[in-house]
């Protein structure tokens, strides 16, 4: 008889994601599809000026409108008037002052959204106009006035390492801008709160990227113990940082509570633009001393993060961002100074790279510009600078990450270039698509390199910690977890991890909710290591209790078991059981808690081991450039990423595929405009997102080796994507067109003027 | 509010009565707030995105840009209604075979636009394709996947056919 | 009942006279964006979908036109027969919006909200095309130069429908050309249409002024050198002189310096693609 074995969706499997069907179907419950019995819409007033102080607030027209059953303002917060992630600085709603443009000053419940609507126009605010702070060089120059009680400087610092007086023969320097992203996440912002019936509790249904977070800082807000504010993961439309900070949560919950119903929360794009933090734009200055062989001696730096008009997640924004000023490459000396400030414009935080997109976008420039000085080719120069394993890093902290980045340029370097483009080739292949502006001698071919480190989940001494719950019974697993899925595949990594560890097929996972404790945030490159690292060790201690269990039944020592395949064996004799029937009867569940090893604080010269681990990367981006008019095709992005460990190949090509996208976003068309802060394009019609026409070719080299210190050997793939291809393309850019560029997005008018 | 409206559309197949309705209510709204049908998406409420692709007599249209009132006497078809028993297409099956789904939110409106394309082309080119889907956006895959299901269904229809 | 749906020309004429205010609709690509955006409060809609003779185009030969029904869709101007006779509508059809939009949107829409960045405007400039417009007493007919009076505003009376549009045939060839930062589904930051007829230049230039801008002091330059005249220089020269009729402004999209700039290089690439240089 021939058993057929049939391929186990375990680790390293391309497992196909457990609610696919009911994402293709369209009925995957995202957050913006619930709905309650009684419901009532909510919506929030906001302010149209970036810097104003608040005359009054009359909301009595709102309650005038047959269909609102409750307007709120800061009056109407029972708790702590503020909130945050790091400093507790932002209002829940705005009080005596508007800060930027979006601001929320109230909200209103009603039964239709477009009663709502008419509502929100009957609230009258009288605001007396404010001159904004909008140029980050005034809150660091000190000439504004402190336009918050916490002052215009969120943080401040600098770092000093080695020899800063030691200078070498070759000076390059530069100033580059990095424009405001968006992480433009489809499924925008939603909530359905339910409050309890007795009125002492709720229970939120949100799409969010870290429940417990969230939990933390509205039972704050609401005046309620934790264990009353209860959360539950909506299903959730794309991340990238945005949900990070809270948005409608308190707003939501606190109508909810006070009308006694079911409130509805949901933002259209437009809100959404404002809803959130988006990415900080930065202006950066290097100045790179170098050998005449391109060996880099010092590198001093400038960075100003504009952190817009609260402080979210900026400073540690501003850590990631000088302490990778050095890239993935040896630096003995450096002088770096580093700002994140407040301004009038909108607030920033968290997107996904976190701080080390602009500073790769700024050492990359740097490096070819290092490449041009010495006549050094571009990749050269970099392999001469690599760091590796054992290295020092600016801040003192040793690189103690397995670091392939040699591989990652050579294979990427070995990766063939597209073809020659066509002698005749369709329109759709040319810069400007559609649009047919230009004809094939007008096309210019460019070739550029982007390589990077991203540091891997938080820094700067922060415990982070992720929980997760392993129950067997009867040969199969349910998962517990708070892991906020946000479409980046932890529902199908955790079933594969117990499926590997347990040998067991069946697995399912419980609600994503607040009834177990933290899995920290997801961002940072951090789930796989961090509630993979909980998962696993949950399994593993299952796994232990099932050999105990068997070892007891077939007076076999534990220690000699072990999975194979599904069956469990003893390693030293003939004793083989299939797991399935040796959890008959037999039920266990264990919950883990998984720490990373611990981090330090940076001292006042950035000295400190300040992070847990990096990743690497390489890109190479080809494009095509019509010179006089300045449009870009992107024709091929090459690249080969330190991953560790191939876990499921899909998920991660569809990471490094989506993440390249967004870097090519930032490179050639993302920005929100601001002009004296007021925003000027919160719409898809121009806030352009890269199309089905503008995705170029990827092709993809994952480098596998595995890192001791990740549970699964495997490193967090999840921002590496997106951080060296921006440059890339700048570069590739310059190369077409021999202009120097050091800016992103590049608009056309910075190529054909 | 203006005069509630109260008329019927045709959805999927059924009739569905819409009444007490307002008179700027998108189809995108009357679907998924009234009717029930929340497979169409809403992202971008001003047909930037593709979200909310639906057919209106077998034109893919975006549904946010359609005054629901106004469909009336037309045949509409949604998501829900690709496979009326529950299972999936060949085309649905591709999208979570090749990882084209990550989040998801984009995915039905994909689907529709997919289903769409090739009802009409059996045999597109990469171009074509392309410029089929270049009203759907999504910010999770980088269209990579999208592109090798849509490969992977034209390919086996052709052998099948064949 | 707030929302008709007439099932003939003469039914939605009556309606409108009644509603004077009455918002009409076919597409909704542009009127919903501004109910979605809170920035339109309809009371009334006209709905023209069913309205038959709106959807047919036709070409009389003898007269040289292709008359154009004001609903139908741009999907339609972008392959087989119309594209043939009209090349110039279909390449701007084919940069409105997306598939889906263009599924949706057309000619009447395009005219109805007389956006100088209204992706066909451009090429019934340059066409003179004449627009036909019907009311409950009468029926007029009006070229789009006096069609089109600012941004966003039409010599459309009250109480008229845009039946459909009349664009001359050319020819010569016809082509346009379109500036966004991205590949598909863009706002035009400058377009260009440019058509030669009895060997004769016309150009006009799509988001770059108040109205579409027809360059006749180019055309009429250009034309007195003769198009058999033309090369690379003599392109590049025209090119200058178009840009010279432009009247960009900034805006967010882009820059006043950069859409004279755009222009100007469009139609030196369309002149040359015209004459096959």
């Amino acid at each position: 008889m021939t058993i057929t074995k049939t391929q186990r969706d375990i680790l390293g499997s391309s497992a196909l994601r457990p609610d696919g069907i009911s994402k293709v179907q369209g009925g995957f419950a995202f957050s913006s599809d619930l709905h309650a019995e009684n419901m009532l819409w909510g919506a929030t007033l906001r302010s149209p000026h970036p810097y104003a102080r608040i005359v009054s607030i009359d909301v009595s027209g709102a309650w005038n409108i047959s269909g609102v059953e409750c307007v709120i303002t800061a009056e109407d917060v029972p708790g702590q008037l503020t909130y945050g992630l790091i400093s507790e600085d932002q209002p829940v709603f705005a009080k005596e002052f508007v800060r930027y443009m979006g601001e929320p000053i109230a909200a209103v419940a009603a039964d239709h959204p477009e009663t709502c609507r008419r509502a929100l126009a009957a609230i009258t605010v009288v605001y007396e106009l404010l001159t904004p702070l909008t140029n980050p060089e005034h809150a660091i120059d000190g000439t504004h006035e402190p336009i918050h009680p916490d002052g215009n400087i969120i943080r401040r610092q600098q770092i000093v390492h080695g020899d800063i007086n030691a200078t070498g023969p070759i000076v390059v320097e530069g100033t580059y801008d990095i424009g405001m992203q968006d992480q433009a996440f489809l499924g925008t912002e939603s909530a359905l709160a339910i409050p309890d019936h007795d009125g002492a509790g709720i229970e939120v249904f949100v799409a969010t990227q870290w429940l417990h977070e969230d939990r933390k800082q509205m039972a704050k807000c609401l005046g309620l113990p934790e264990e009353k504010v209860r959360l539950v993961l909506g299903g959730v439309g794309g991340a990238f940082g945005a949900r990070e900070d809270i948005s409608l949560q308190v707003h939501t919950a606190l109508l909810a509570m006070r009308t006694s119903r079911p409130v509805k929360m949901q933002y259209g794009r437009e809100e959404s633009f404002f809803g959130h933090v988006h990415r900080h734009p930065a202006q950066i200055w290097m100045r790179h001393h170098a050998t005449t062989d391109g060996r880099i001696v010092k590198i001093e730096a400038r960075f100003v993060f504009d952190g817009g008009a609260y402080s979210s997640t900026s400073s540690a924004v501003l850590i990631n961002g000088v302490t990778h000023t050095q890239g993935p490459y040896q630096c003995p000396n450096a002088i770096v100074d580093g700002y994140a400030v407040r301004t009038n414009n909108p607030p920033c935080g968290a997107m996904r790279g976190f701080g080390v997109v602009q500073a790769c976008f700024a050492h990359e420039g740097q490096m070819d510009k290092l490449a041009a000085a010495t006549g050094i080719d571009e990749v050269e120069i970099r392999l001469r600078n690599i760091i590796r394993t054992g290295d020092p890093m600016i801040t003192g902290q040793i690189l103690e990450s397995v670091a392939p980045i040699e591989r990652c340029i050579r294979e990427t370097a070995a990766m063939p270039l597209p073809a020659e483009m066509a002698q005749q080739p369709h329109e759709l292949d040319l810069p400007g698509g559609s649009g047919r502006t230009a004809d094939r001698r007008n096309i210019v071919r460019g070739i550029g390199w982007g390589v990077s480190m991203k540091n891997l989940m938080y820094s700067e001494g922060f415990d982070d910690y992720s929980t997760a719950r392993c129950t067997l019974t009867n040969g199969s697993v349910e998962l517990k977890f708070a892991t906020s899925e946000v479409g980046q595949g932890f529902v199908t990594l955790a079933p594969q991890i117990a499926r590997s560890v347990l040998g067991v097929d069946n697995v399912t996972y419980d609600t994503i909710d607040t009834q177990i404790g933290s899995a920290g945030s997801t961002s940072a490159s951090r789930q796989t290591w961090m509630s993979g690292g909980a998962v696993d060790g949950a399994c593993r201690m299952v796994r232990e209790r099932l050999f105990e269990h068997v070892g007891a039944i077939h007076n076999v020592d534990p220690l000699r078991l072990a999975i194979d395949d599904t069956d469990i064996i003893d390693t030293m004799g003939t004793l083989r059981i299939s797991v399935q029937e040796a959890s008959a009867n037999f039920s266990v569940s264990e919950t883990y808690e998984y720490h990373h090893r611990t981090t330090e604080d940076l001292d006042e010269n950035g000295q400190g081991n300040c992070h847990v681990a990096f990743a690497f990367v390489a890109h190479r981006a080809v494009v095509d450039v019509d010179v006089e008019l300045g449009l870009v095709k992107v024709v091929q992005i090459a690249t080969a990423q330190d991953v560790g460990r191939v876990l499921n190949p899909m998920s991660v090509i569809g990471q490094i595929e989506g993440g390249i996208a967004q870097g090519l976003g930032l490179a050639v068309m993302e920005e929100i405009i601001v002009t004296n802060g007021v925003v000027r394009n919160p719409s898809f019609t121009d806030y352009l997102l890269p199309t089905a026409l503008d995705a170029p070719v990827v092709l993809i080299s994952m480098i596998e080796e595995p890192d001791p210190q990740a549970p699964m050997g495997a490193k967090g793939v999840g921002e590496a994507p997106c951080i060296s291809v921006t440059p890339a393309i700048v570069a590739a850019i310059r190369n077409a067109t021999g202009k120097t560029i050091d800016r992103c997005p590049v608009r056309p008018q910075d190529i054909c003027f | 509010m203006s005069e509630p409206e109260h008329y019927t559309l045709t959805v999927n197949g059924e009739e569905h009565a819409v009444s007490d309705a307002w008179i700027g209510e998108s189809l995108l709204y009357v679907l998924r707030e009234r009717l029930g049908l929340p497979g169409s998406k809403g992202a971008c409420e001003q047909g930037e995105c593709g979200s909310c692709t639906v057919y209106v007599d077998n034109a893919a249209v975006c549904s946010c840009l359609v005054m629901a009132a106004t469909a009336v006497g037309t045949q509409i078809a949604t998501v829900e209604g690709l496979n009326q028993d529950g299972s999936l297409t060949d085309v649905q099956q591709a999208f979570v075979n090749e990882g084209a789904v990550q989040c998801g939110f984009c995915t039905p409106g994909l689907v529709m636009a997919v289903h769409h394309l090739l009802d009409h082309n059996d045999s597109p080119n990469e171009q074509q394709i392309k410029e089929a889907l270049s009203g759907n956006i999504c910010r999770c895959t980088g269209y990579g996947r999208i592109f090798a299901a849509v490969e992977s269904v034209i390919s086996v229809r052709k052998n099948t056919s064949s | 009942m707030p929302v008709f749906i007439p099932s003939s020309l003469n039914e939605a004429t009556q309606l409108l006279s009644k509603n004077p205010s009455a918002h009409l609709v076919t597409g909704g690509t542009d009127l919903m964006v501004e109910v979605n955006f809170n920035h339109r409060h309809p009371e009334t809609v006209i709905a023209l979908r069913n309205i038959s003779e709106f959807q047919l185009w036709n070409v009389d030969h003898t007269a040289g036109l292709v008359h154009i029904g004001s609903s139908v869709p741009y999907a339609t101007m972008e392959h087989g027969d119309l594209a043939k006779v009209l090349p110039a509508l279909a390449e701007a059809a084919r940069t409105v919006g997306s598939p889906q939009i263009r599924a949706a949107g057309s000619l009447g829409g395009n005219l109805g909200t007389c956006s100088p960045a209204g992706d066909s405007l451009p090429v019934l400039s340059a066409l003179d095309a004449v627009v036909h417009l019907q009311s409950n007493t009468a029926i007029r007919s009006v070229p789009f130069s006096e069609f089109m009076v600012g941004p966003k505003r039409n010599s459309r009376l009250p109480d008229e429908i845009i039946t459909g549009v009349s664009i001359p045939m050319t020819n010569g060839w016809q082509g346009y050309a379109k500036v966004g930062v991205r590949n598909a589904m863009v706002i035009s930051v400058a377009s260009v249409c440019l058509a030669i007829h009895d060997g004769r230049v016309r150009v006009a230039l799509g988001s770059v002024g108040p109205t579409i801008i027809r360059c006749t002091e180019s055309e009429e330059w250009l034309n007195a050198i003769g198009l058999e005249n033309v090369d690379h220089l003599l392109a590049k020269e025209f090119g200058e002189h178009v840009r010279a009729e432009s009247r960009p402004i900034d805006d967010h999209r882009s820059t006043a310096e950069y859409r004279r700039h755009a222009v100007g290089v469009l139609a030196a690439r369309l002149l040359l693609r015209g004459v096959q240089k």
